[in-house]
């Protein structure tokens, strides 16, 4: 009996490494899709792009970790285009060489060159502001810097995610980029010694501790908001609670990272993947970012959805992208050395 | 998986020495170095990068790192032991009202993930949850700022929901050692004047210290190999930390110096157990012993045991899976069920039950050529086989990554040397890298299990099938194998629901298009919308109900 079944066990593991063993080998006129964006987010883009080429999308998605993944498939590696969230990532992929350069005029034109790599080697196809979700009963400020928020009357007030999620260690980077370490230093640890209750949770977590009342204003991401006041019923309460300000750095503007992608050194499919890369920056699939999942467009003179709109008009910091994604690994030392993660008083 | 632990030490005989180098040590040897591949990766990734982050390593990530996860596994240990053994105790020793239905059902929490049980939970006691809404609309409060509530995104919150699903690995291991010779014990201990409970203190609790051992080592892997739990409730372990340097700092090299001290705990921690149980064996009571008096609990007395024992089902089971089936029927209702899941579902038994017949035979093969041989270094190479469920899944990616790639690389040369067009990849981004990663981290379950089934049955046998002229491979196959059988189908269905939950690994080794349940779910969780998951976590829940079933019948055999 147990024979019998190790015996059959070992005919469908062959049969079923025959089916997957080669991926590369898919059928003509695909492209591979490595992506760390989600993939409910990314499925009408994609849909529509096949729908338009008549080419077939095969993706993988991982948040984390696909770098690594085509760095140690290295040649036979089957992806094509690699698409995240993070310049910070998109930076390393370039190190790390597994990445080519894309030359495409419509790609350049699309893309103003503050949001793309000098040589070429990523493009950014949205950009996602970190913003101030405040509370609309508690607080009355209009307009705040980042600064502001080390100041002692925010004591016990403020929320936000883990202190070493990309979100944050991109903008205590950029705080870094503007202020310089030991201010920065002096910066976090105030805003640290104002926190509410131990980092944790999401960006829409930090919408809920603010309608409980834990907290009255926190750091989240735009697109959040737009997701809980249009399409998460049970949550509606959560984002109705707050307001978004636009923070800006003291003298600068507000601090933005993007999402993006990189064509892969040894793409397979090169012609599709820029194919597939041109989609992305196009007006049709701009409008969808923009109004499936509520980010700003990078490609100018698309409208926003009326939610972000209703937000008031964004200016993003000029902190060069790059000058981010170099000082990320200062700033993620910075969250341990100020014990951010500990939360307030301790 | 540690129903029968410690009685492998029971069959007598020491361990030889010899020279000659059999298939049995070449199967052992290859086995062993399958398991330990991955770690030496790691550890030459760590080993490899510059030790300058060490400085801020050791200062600043590994104190806090070492204190949150100490106290963590501290805390999941002993309130899984207190559910764990009380629960079994109970059970095991007394009758009371709905004890078959219970001690049934509290083994249900270990097909939730730990992961699901923590959204759950958050989304039931925070703020906006059923409990605080009737606590509001009792006392009128207008906000939370009026109201002192327990802080379920925290230490104690992580401690609670860790061991409400973590404590059946101590229930099914007590239970099974109280019931095998608890009451034997304790007629015993009775008839010499004990009272039941001083009993279960002096005599029968320091008799099973091996079992527990066993399981609260497996409560403690589980906690450190968690990440989307701890991460969400805002507890900062080693394996958050690993996961941190990796990806905040970009730091590869970083992250595996973090991951060989939690691996190098985890050794510690093993051999430890190892060492302190060396001389306490769990002796198995004669079979068919009945017990002269299995005390019936009646009125308040039953009623409290019959409460007692409802809580840890209720907390560990019946409030999580209730909220998802909640949020599953609402999406159903609004979606139907997508197509997409249903070929998840396929594909998470595909790769489960590949996984699961691997294990099985790679186990029975390394546990065969433990006994027949007697060799010391087959008896060492099965330990090292064994330590692949000490990595965490997020350490046995970056170590098998590299590896795989390695292979392919390998293979490609060849082809092409062959003159042949290039393959591409093989290994990596296949089922079968999938399959490889189950094996790797799922093989000590499966090895203890039938190591510990295989040492009940009496060499006796083994030297009168020799005398007979049987030699050792229809001995394996047609007398001892057939022997094993409900071992081998109890360890089969651990490992198939632990196969079903992994998470980290399938996530980075999977080929493209190729979603498990656990993968869809973690699509919809990352973007923190983790209801939209709910049909595909409920899914992963029923696969590993079944299983769970059947593994209750034959524990009641």
């Amino acid at each position: 009996m147990l024979i019998d079944l190790r015996r059959k066990g070992f005919m469908s593991a062959l049969f079923a490494s025959a089916a997957f063993a080669f991926p590369s080998l898919a059928q003509a006129q695909s492209v591979n899709l490595y992506t760390a964006r989600e993939p409910a987010l990314i499925k009408p883009v994609i849909e529509a792009f096949a729908k338009e080429t008549g080419i077939k999308v095969n993706v993988v998605f991982a948040q984390n970790g696909l770098e690594e993944r085509i760095a140690a498939e290295g040649v036979n590696s089957p992806a094509d285009l690699l698409m995240t969230v993070d310049v910070s990532k998109l930076v390393q992929a370039a190190e790390m060489g597994i990445t080519q350069k894309i030359s495409s005029p419509v790609i350049e034109a699309a893309v103003p060159p503050a949001y793309r790599d000098a040589d070429g080697q990523w493009f950014a196809s949205t950009l996602r502001a970190r913003v101030i979700y405040a509370s609309k009963d508690r607080v009355k400020d209009q307009t705040i810097t980042y600064e502001e928020l080390a100041d002692p009357k925010w004591r016990g007030r403020i929320c936000i995610r883990d202190g070493q999620n990309a979100y944050n260690t991109s903008l205590f980077a950029a705080g870094i980029a503007r202020m310089g370490q030991p201010k920065a230093d002096e910066w976090l640890k105030s805003v640290k010694a104002n926190l509410a209750k131990k980092p944790s949770g999401g960006d829409r977590d930090v919408a809920k501790d603010i309608a409980s009342g834990q907290c009255d204003i926190g750091f989240g991401n735009t697109y959040y908001i737009g997701l809980m006041l249009n399409r998460e019923p049970e949550r509606k309460p959560w984002a109705e609670a707050v307001r978004v300000i636009y923070p800006t750095f003291a003298g600068g503007g507000t601090h933005v990272n993007i999402s993006g992608f990189a064509l892969a050194k040894h793409a397979p499919n090169r012609a599709e993947a820029i194919k597939l890369a041109e989609w992305l920056v196009s007006d049709q699939a701009q409008g969808l970012y923009a109004r499936q999942n509520y980010e700003h467009p990078v490609r100018a003179g698309i409208p926003l959805d009326p939610t972000v709109e209703a937000f008031g008009t964004m200016t993003p910091d000029s902190t060069p992208l790059v000058d981010i994604a170099k000082n990320r690994r200062a700033a993620s030392e910075m969250v341990d050395r100020v014990g951010f993660n500990n939360g307030p008083g301790a | 998986m540690t129903i029968a632990t410690g009685q492998r030490r029971e069959t007598g005989g020491a361990f030889r020495w010899s020279a000659r180098f059999t298939a049995w040590d070449a199967a052992a040897a290859a086995v062993a170095g399958l398991v330990l591949l991955p770690i030496l990766v790691v550890a030459a990734i760590g080993l490899g990068g510059s030790l300058d982050l060490a400085g801020h390593t050791t200062r600043y990530i590994l104190p806090a790192a070492l204190l949150e996860t100490g106290l963590l596994v501290m805390g999941v240990v002993a309130l899984s032991v207190l559910i764990g053994v009380g629960a079994g105790w109970l059970v095991a020793i007394y009758r009371f009202p709905g004890r078959d239905v219970l001690g049934w059902a509290l083994i249900l929490p270990f097909a939730i993930p730990t992961y699901i049980s923590a959204y759950a939970y958050v989304e039931a006691l925070d703020y906006f949850g059923p409990v605080q809404g009737l606590l509001r609309l009792g006392f009128g409060f207008a906000s939370r700022r009026d109201y002192w509530f327990p802080e379920i995104r925290s230490m104690p919150g992580a401690i609670v929901v860790y061991a409400l699903v973590l404590y059946p690995y101590i229930y099914i291991a007590s239970r099974a050692a109280f019931s095998l010779q608890g009451a034997q014990m304790i007629d015993a201990a009775r008839s010499l004047g004990c009272s039941r409970l001083s009993a279960l203190r002096r005599v029968v609790l320091p008799a099973v210290i091996p079992m527990l051992a066993a399981g609260a080592t497996l409560v403690v892997l589980e906690t450190l190999n968690d990440i989307g739990a701890s991460q969400y409730l805002g507890i900062n372990t080693l394996t958050v930390a690993v996961y941190a340097t990796w990806l905040s700092k970009g730091d590869l090299a970083g992250a595996s110096q973090i991951a060989l001290v939690t691996l190098a705990a985890i050794f510690a921690l093993l051999w430890l157990e190892r060492r302190a149980l060396r001389n306490r064996q769990t002796r198995i009571a004669s079979r068919g012993y009945r017990p002269v008096s299995a005390p019936r609990l009646s009125g308040w007395r039953g009623i409290g045991a019959m409460l007692a024992v409802s809580l840890p089902v209720l907390l560990g089971f019946v409030l999580p899976f209730g909220s998802l089936l909640q949020h599953a029927i609402r999406q159903l209702a609004n979606d139907g069920l997508a197509q997409d899941l249903i070929q998840a579902l396929g594909n998470s038994l595909l790769a489960a039950t590949l996984a699961t017949l691997v294990v099985l035979g790679l186990a029975l093969l390394l546990a065969f050529a433990g006994r027949f041989t007697r060799l010391q270094r087959i008896r060492t190479a099965n330990r090292l086989a064994g330590l692949g469920y000490a990595l965490p899944g997020t350490v046995l990616v970056i170590g098998l990554l590299p590896a795989l790639g390695f292979v392919d690389w390998l293979a490609n040369g060849l082809i092409i040397a062959l003159g042949l067009p290039r393959a591409g990849l093989i290994l990596s981004g296949s089922i079968a890298a999938i399959v490889l990663a189950y094996t790797i981290r799922f093989l000590a379950i499966g090895l203890e299990q039938v190591e510990a089934g295989l040492a009940t049955i009496s060499r006796n046998t083994d030297f009168a099938a020799h005398t007979l002229g049987c030699p050792e491979r229809p001995l394996a196959w047609r007398i001892l194998a057939p022997a094993l059988k409900p071992v081998a189908a109890g360890a089969a269905i651990l490992i198939f629901v632990d196969c079903l939950k992994e998470l980290p690994a399938t996530l980075l080794l999977r080929p493209l298009n190729f979603e498990t349940l656990a993968t869809q779910l973690y699509g919809h969780a990352s973007r923190g919308s983790f209801e939209d998951g709910a049909v595909a976590a409920l899914l992963i829940v029923l696969a590993g109900l079944a299983p769970l079933v059947i593994l209750n019948r034959m524990m009641q055999r």
